[in-house]
């Protein structure tokens, strides 16, 4: 592996830390006693998360 | 990196998602590293696997995937069937997914890398693969915006098979449909082939596991592309160049949450970056096979992948999202996602090999 590829990466993963700290930082904290369950089956919740599949 | 200080990396967060985010979150950071070293240590390249079937008539990719939808198929089906709270990949059948599908096929093959083998790739420390993921967000997140204009040509309402039929006869319907695919495949490359390849039936076994696992967990099916666009959309939104409130997707309840609560909470983008990490941790021993681009490589792939994400938001799903989730949870707009890929993936091969890629 090439020195160029391998600053390439440091950049990369080094832009992606920065991208979730800023992230983490600027959003509201998380509510740890409205955790989503476990396991999604069988919880009773049906899931509420993004999916490129849902158009809206 | 070594193995050994990677894999402590990883464990810290692991750790730190289930103490400061959701237990749930770091069980699915775990299944995204599966998926990452799946991927990359048996190189599962869906965009791979179709251009081998292309120009060299060799079938074992294609065979590797079809091994893999049967086998999601078989676990998601089931599961869909037993219980309610868990959501297939229904995405809607409509101009906007014939378009879509058609354009994310010819570019993945520019971009060498379909949603889930740009993200392997980048992990493995590709430099073009890594240069895409930035523009793959930006155009899946453009794609997203402009998707309800393209929704006005015209759609129809989402089909599911395990809605339609019941989970027993949406397998049986789904396995007919990858024994047709096979047949296809069959006839196009002639006889005396093989098809059976070691590498990539133990990647789809363990991609078919992960998957199956991802909706056991999570309650949705494995998706890659939404995360992408909710990462630019926070960063522009933040840079004060977008209004969320005025855009019809994301002013949606759902979307409007997941852009202000932190993406370690959003599903794909949890297993966006454990398959970044998983891929990163094969890398370590991985050998380089990447060679070195010129000018006009970089521009045309870069353009591929930017075109490659928006691409991916109108066809609602790329590889991952709409092929192997949308068919294996009986979506009839995966069904209809692959040929018109495959179409586009025919012109891809001829656009890559014209710019020697």
């Amino acid at each position: 592996m090439s020195l160029s590829k391998h600053k390439l990466q440091l950049v990369f993963w080094c832009g992606l830390l920065v991208f979730l700290v800023w992230d983490t930082t600027q959003a509201p904290p998380v509510d740890l006693r409205n955790e989503p369950p476990l396991i999604a089956a069988g919880s009773g919740k049906a899931s509420s998360g993004g999916h490129c599949a849902i158009a809206k | 990196m070594k193995r050994l200080p990677l894999s402590l990396l990883l464990l810290l967060f692991f750790i730190y998602l289930g103490w400061s985010v959701s237990i749930r979150q770091a069980v699915l950071f775990a299944v995204g590293i599966g998926m990452g070293a799946a991927l990359s240590g048996a190189r599962f390249g869906f965009t791979t696997g179709w251009r081998q079937l292309i120009e060299q008539r060799d079938p074992r990719g294609v065979a590797g995937q079809l091994v893999l939808l049967a086998l999601a198929s078989a676990f998601s089906l089931t599961l869909l069937g037993q219980y309610s709270e868990l959501t297939a990949a229904l995405g809607p059948p409509s101009i906007s997914l014939l378009i879509g599908a058609f354009v994310f096929g010819l570019t993945m093959q520019i971009a060498d890398g379909c949603g889930s083998g740009t993200l392997y790739k980048a992990g493995l420390g590709v430099p073009l693969n890594m240069g895409i993921l930035p523009l793959f967000a930006l155009g899946s997140f453009l794609g997203s915006v402009q998707v309800n204009d393209w929704l006005k040509l015209g759609q129809l309402e989402p089909i599911g098979l395990v809605t339609e039929f019941g989970s027993a006869q949406a397998l049986w319907l789904t396995l007919a449909g990858l024994v047709f695919f096979g047949l296809a495949a069959r006839l196009w490359v002639g006889p005396g082939r093989t098809w059976w390849d070691r590498k990539w039936l133990l990647g789809a076994v363990a991609l078919a596991v992960l998957a199956a696992l991802n909706l056991l967990i999570a309650g949705q099916p494995w998706g890659v592309v939404y995360g992408f666009g909710l990462w630019a959309a926070k960063i522009v939104t933040a840079a004060g160049l977008f209004d969320p409130t005025a855009n019809t997707f994301w002013s949606q309840a759902g979307n409007a949450q997941r852009l202000s609560e932190m993406v370690l909470l959003d599903i794909t983008s949890i297993t966006n970056i454990g398959i970044l990490g998983g891929a990163l941790w094969i890398s370590a021993r991985a050998k380089s096979d990447s060679q070195p681009l010129t000018a006009t490589q970089w521009v045309i792939g870069l353009l591929a992948g930017f075109l490659m994400g928006y691409s991916s938001r109108l066809a609602f799903g790329c590889n991952i999202g709409a092929m192997l989730s949308g068919i294996s949870t009986g979506s009839i707009h995966g069904w209809i996602w692959v040929p018109l890929a495959f179409a586009g993936t025919l012109l891809g091969v001829r656009v890559r090999r014209h710019y020697k890629l």
